[in-house]
């Protein structure tokens, strides 16, 4: 399967971390070899991770790219990597966001630069890590490895509210992981062994999968953020720098919504099924809720925040609604997510490094000194409200139709989403960009070719999933079919295990 | 190379031109790149119009779009007769419009943008049009819907024109909140989202319920209703019509082309082409005529009292569009569309004419106008044409269409019909009276403005001359193609349209629909008439009219206080909710305040633990023998 001369996934897992490894020997007053070094590993990863769109098969379900070795044998635990058609676009969304944070960081940070290279090289290693693995512990690793990084790069290099947003990031995450290590070791010890894909094969008493779906979920929950547990995002978004926005709105917040998909539906079809309706409901306020709270949001970085959480909303709306469109749109959706919020948090950065506020109200009238600038943000914003040609449009509408076919009061709610949408971000628009100029950005300097650069990939991005997005969905359909036939051909046995559960009870 | 192709893609390379060579190349010769792109748009659709006429009616799908398990849906075009019909319109029009901004935006600094915009929006209207599936449709919907808001707000650094465009969008929205699910709705019924195989199988459905909210809800009625709530949004239909007005902040050029001629008639366009799916429900029919009829007499009775000459223009389109729907409610789509074609014409000559006066007399209040027809003698006539071809006069365009709708709610037969017929006939009376109000206020009598403004007056340049005398050329003739056959026509357009549109059930005499048309026709010339009284010789009558009649005038003068209505009751609720409620109150006093409260109990509950351990060791003794005391009663218990 893997016809490569190189290990791929390892790869861009650990090149990150060589490029760590080379910059801890150059000196810290070097400051420009400093970034181009990172750069150049970054874009390194990037491009030898690009023979997973290249060679990925698009005919088949089963993990590709495999890599395979005994770890601790005595354990039974491996190193085991691989791709399927849900994990492959985050782990290529994750070598792109490197390349972009490396670039959009180039003049914002001006303390201890070696240090913030290392950090954001080791946290986009760590997440790509969580994306591959194919080992319980291994993914455990990777999932908890990515915090210390991130943790640095808000609390070191973050806003004047840093320590508070750090602390709070990291007791939230904390304890949805403690949970998710207890249903891993739990798991582990029923099946002994922590090969994911073993354990997916098997089946586990309802009771069992009620209690794991419940650790597993405060876990995903918490880093999707699904509402109620979302109140760490803005906070942690306000305060990071703007790669530290990138990294969590890009692939971060990913995590979550891939553990779902390669975790709870599989491992727990049957409780997940009983828990469709709680998962939509959530999944419905978060749309609408997060999104009426943009529109009393008056600084930027706060209402991008927030508008991710409505976001994310129509994704786990697609993931439980358990049918094709609805999990497909929740994939392209996470990469439309990733590509969008990303580029609109890169936005508020270059406005940032030039007026040093975030907020809404100092920055009427930017497109008269900054005309390029408007134009790419205002694509950004047409992707974020969903308009057809966009790439949110693909994604909003198959969320929002399996949304619907799985119930229509949720399907019908969640479009309500979409005419908030339109209002909080098409108001943002008009108090940044258009109206009568404001003395704070009279003059301001454009874009410049790097920020240019920056943002181009993810421009031609927008239109690609928007106009075509076919060779994406491609990429998902045998994995989502496998999944569902998964959930599905368990969904016979719920009754059965129900009717178990109250004879155990009664006993 | 599919030829029909160049129709959107050629509007669509100008767009891509212009916005990326237009601030740094291209600048003020922008219109080298849209104008001959369009003009070979239309050049193009009359070959395909003439294909069509020989029976060459076009399907396929250029590539697949979307695909997720059997929602699988193609970038295709559909050209029959409807859409051949609404190329020559968009294209047609389109052209003469592109022409006529060469003149009008000369010297503005958003000269190469404006054309960008432009290009793009004739790029999504036809897209629109052409489109096979209902996804096309509603890309095009919402592409035609974005060049709107962008060409409204064209001059954003003022801030009625951002605001009324951001109304524009944010208003469509809630319509196509609606058309949205109506299309998801269609997917599910048909499993299809393509045109032909969704209305072959429609007559299937028919009769089947669907359950909303433990709701047994005819499904067909409900798909018709959820459409139609777009078509309300996009042409600004009641209660969505608030947008329209406002969007008069745009260029007229724009108005012309956008708020005339083609983006609000879309919805039109789509009631006509679902008709399969309309003629099965009742209910959406008589939803359909009524809301057309009753928005029409709405918007013509605001019409009358409006001095902000562009906002007459646009209540007077907002009436014909309800005309259009009102033909549509009583199955005659042919009258609809033909309605459309010749509102194109008229109405787009109208705003234009008013945009030449405006050029002349930089502001927009005809209060202050007044004898221009000396300064600006083509635009004069032009417009008078334009006037009497919207109020129905016989000859011209406009009477022939509306002559079609009045005849077609009268020979329907049912009860809603004849309501519709009476307003229709209402309607007929206020067309011509607030048309020529505007006519005479604004050429005839003296100059009100000061001395200083007349002397800018002057006529327009032939660049926006050509075109006002091109498109009077149409509004004069453009009906001729649907003379009814009593007066010894053909009836052509109508028969055109029949193989998509079917033909509608009239039940009538010759000697009806003789009357039925000399009734209008006395009826329109009677609003001349008493247009002329009042505002030509009995100037002072006016005045004295609304004083004494202030209640109502103040009512209507203010547009019925709908504006005022909404802002009070969703605008400010809305914002106070998202503000007060959830964000100072459910986000950061409950949620917040769990999340931080949790770890500050935690906290205090160690600080008390912690008083326990106060190193004095006779505390612990007795801590201890309380300990011992307490076990030892629990076990002799």
């Amino acid at each position: 399967m893997n016809n490569l001369p190189y290990p791929i996934l390892s790869t861009i897992i650990f090149l990150p971390v060589i490029g760590v490894l080379v910059l801890l020997i150059i000196s810290r007053s070097q400051e420009t070899l400093l970034k181009w070094v990172a750069l150049i590993f970054a874009v390194a990863t990037f491009l030898l991770s690009l023979p997973l769109f290249i060679n990925f098969d698009k005919s088949t379900f089963k993990m590709q790219f495999v890599e395979r070795h005994d770890w601790i044998p005595a354990w039974n635990i491996k190193y085991y990597l691989g791709v399927d058609g849900i994990s492959v676009f985050l782990v290529l969304l994750t070598t792109l966001s490197t390349v972009l944070c490396v670039l959009i960081s180039w003049h914002a940070i001006k303390i201890k630069v070696k240090e913030f290279y290392i950090a954001i090289l080791l946290t986009c290693g760590a997440i790509a890590g969580v994306f591959c693995s194919l080992d319980f512990i291994l993914f455990y690793i990777f999932w908890e490895a990515m915090l210390i990084p991130m943790y640095l790069i808000i609390g070191v290099w973050g806003g004047p509210n840093r320590i508070y947003a750090t602390i709070k990031f990291i007791l939230y995450t904390l304890v949805g992981s403690v949970l998710l290590l207890v249903g891993i070791i739990f798991l582990y010890l029923y099946g002994g062994t922590s090969d994911i894909l073993e354990l997916m094969e098997r089946t586990y008493p309802y009771t069992m999968q009620l209690w794991l779906f419940w650790a597993f979920f405060a876990a995903f929950a918490i880093k999707v953020p699904m509402f109620p547990v979302h109140t760490w995002l803005p906070d942690a978004h306000t305060e990071a720098p703007t790669a530290g926005s990138v990294i969590l709105a890009a692939i971060l917040i990913k995590m979550g919504a891939y553990g779902f998909l390669r975790f709870s539906l599989p491992f727990f079809p049957e409780a997940t099924k009983s828990m469709v309706p709680a998962m939509l409901t959530l999944s419905v306020i978060a749309i609408i809720y997060a999104g009426l709270v943009c529109l009393a949001q008056k600084d930027l970085k706060r209402l991008i925040a927030y508008s991710s959480v409505s976001h994310m909303g129509f994704i786990t709306m697609g993931i439980f609604a358990l049918n094709s469109q609805g999990i497909e749109g929740g994939i392209l959706q996470m990469i439309n997510h990733g590509v969008v919020t990303g580029a609109l948090f890169m936005c508020v950065g270059i406005i940032y490094d030039r007026t040093h506020s975030r907020q809404i109200a100092d920055h009427q009238g930017l497109s008269i000194p900054m005309p390029v600038f408007a134009a790419f943000a205002m694509v950004f914003t047409l992707a974020a409200i969903g308009l057809p040609g966009t790439n949110g449009f693909i994604g909003e509408f198959l969320t929002i139709l399996g949304g619907f076919t799985a119930n229509k009061l949720v399907g019908v709610l969640a479009a309500t989403g979409v005419i908030i949408g339109a209002g909080y971000m098409l108001w943002l628009y008009q108090r940044l960009f258009f109206m009568r100029i404001h003395e704070k950005v009279v003059g301001l300097p454009d874009m410049d070719l790097r920020e240019i650069v920056t943002l181009t990939p993810l421009l031609i991005l927008v239109f690609w999933i928007g106009v075509y997005p076919v060779p994406f969905l491609d990429f998902m359909h045998p994995s989502v079919q496998h999944l569902l036939e998964r959930v599905n051909v368990a969904g016979g046995m719920q009754e059965m295990n129900i009717a178990r559960t109250l004879m155990e009870v009664i006993r | 190379m599919k030829l029909y192709l160049l129709i959107p893609f050629l509007p669509l390379a100008a767009f891509v031109i212009n916005i990326l060579f237009g601030r740094t190349l291209i600048r003020d010769k922008a219109h080298w790149v849209s104008c001959p792109t369009i003009i070979g748009s239309l050049v193009v659709s009359v070959i395909t119009l003439i294909d069509v006429i020989n029976g060459k009616i076009i399907n396929e799908d250029l590539y697949t779009w979307v695909v997720s398990e059997k929602f699988i849906v193609s970038i295709g075009f559909l050209i029959d007769q409807l859409t051949a019909v609404m190329l020559i319109v968009v294209t047609g029009v389109g052209s003469l419009i592109f022409i006529y901004s060469i003149g009008y935006m000369h010297g503005d600094k958003g000269y190469y943008r404006y054309f960008a915009y432009l290009s793009l929006f004739v790029f999504f209207m036809l897209m629109l049009v052409m489109g096979n599936n209902f996804l096309v449709l509603y890309l095009g919907w919402e592409g035609v819907g974005l060049c709107s808001y962008f060409l409204i707000g064209f001059w954003f650094e003022k801030k009625s024109a951002s605001d009324a465009g951001k109304k524009a969008f944010i208003t469509c929205r809630f319509g196509d909140f609606g058309f949205a699910l109506g299309v998801i709705l269609i997917f599910l019924t048909f499993g299809t989202l393509h045109y032909v195989p969704v209305f072959d199988e429609v007559k299937g459905v028919a009769g089947q319920t669907i359950n909303i909210l433990g709701w047994e809800v005819d499904l067909i009625t409900l798909i018709a209703l959820l459409l139609f709530a777009g078509a309300v949004g996009k042409s600004a239909q009641i209660p969505l019509h608030v947008w329209l007005p406002d969007a008069m902040e745009g260029p007229t050029p724009v108005s012309a082309l956008i708020h005339a001629a083609t983006m609000v008639t879309a919805g039109v366009f789509m009631v006509a082409r679902c008709n399969p799916i309309f003629n099965l429900s009742e209910v959406a029919m008589l939803t359909v005529a009524v809301i057309g009829a009753v928005t029409s007499l709405f918007a013509a009775t605001i019409a009358i009292f409006q001095n902000d000459i562009k906002r007459i223009i646009a209540y007077s389109t907002i009436s014909h569009l309800g005309m259009m729907f009102a033909a549509c409610g009583v199955g005659a789509y042919a009258a609809g569309i033909f309605h459309l074609y010749t509102h194109g014409f008229f109405k787009a000559l109208l705003f234009l004419a008013a945009g030449s006066v405006i050029h002349a007399a930089h502001h927009n209040d005809i209060q202050r106008m007044g004898g221009l027809k000396k300064y600006q003698p083509i635009t004069y006539i032009t417009m008078l044409i334009a006037a009497l071809s919207a109020g129905g006069i016989p000859g011209l365009a406009g009477f022939f269409s509306k002559d079609e709708i009045i005849w077609s709610t009268f020979a329907s037969g049912s009860p809603v019909g004849t309501l519709v017929w009476i307003l229709m006939i209402a309607i007929a009376f206020f067309t011509p009276f607030y048309s020529f109000r505007m006519i005479f206020l604004t050429f005839h009598g003296k100059f009100r403005g000061t001395h200083e403004e007349e002397h800018h007056l002057h006529e327009s340049p032939p660049v926006m001359t050509i075109p006002l005398m091109l498109l009077a050329a149409g509004a004069l003739g453009a009906g001729w193609v649907g003379i009814p056959t009593i007066l010894g026509g053909g009836a052509h357009i109508a028969h055109f349209l029949e193989p998509v549109l079917g033909h509608p059930e009239l039940h009538g005499t010759h000697a009806q629909e003789f009357g039925v048309m000399g009734l209008s026709t006395t009826i329109a010339l009677s609003g001349i008439v008493i247009a002329a009284i009042l505002y030509l010789i009995k100037t002072y009558l006016p005045l004295r009219l609304a004083q004494g009649f202030s209640g109502i005038y103040r009512v209507v003068f203010n547009k019925y206080y709908v504006d005022e209505l909404y802002n009070l009751t969703i605008v400010k609720p809305g914002l106070w909710i998202a503000d007060s409620f959830i964000e100072r109150f459910t986000d950061a006093k409950i949620i917040e305040g769990i999340v931080n409260g949790v770890p500050r109990s935690i906290g205090r509950f160690a600080g008390i633990l912690r008083k326990v351990q106060t190193g004095i060791t006779q505390h612990y003794a007795i801590i201890m023998a309380a300990g011992v005391f307490i076990l030892i009663v629990l076990i002799l218990w």
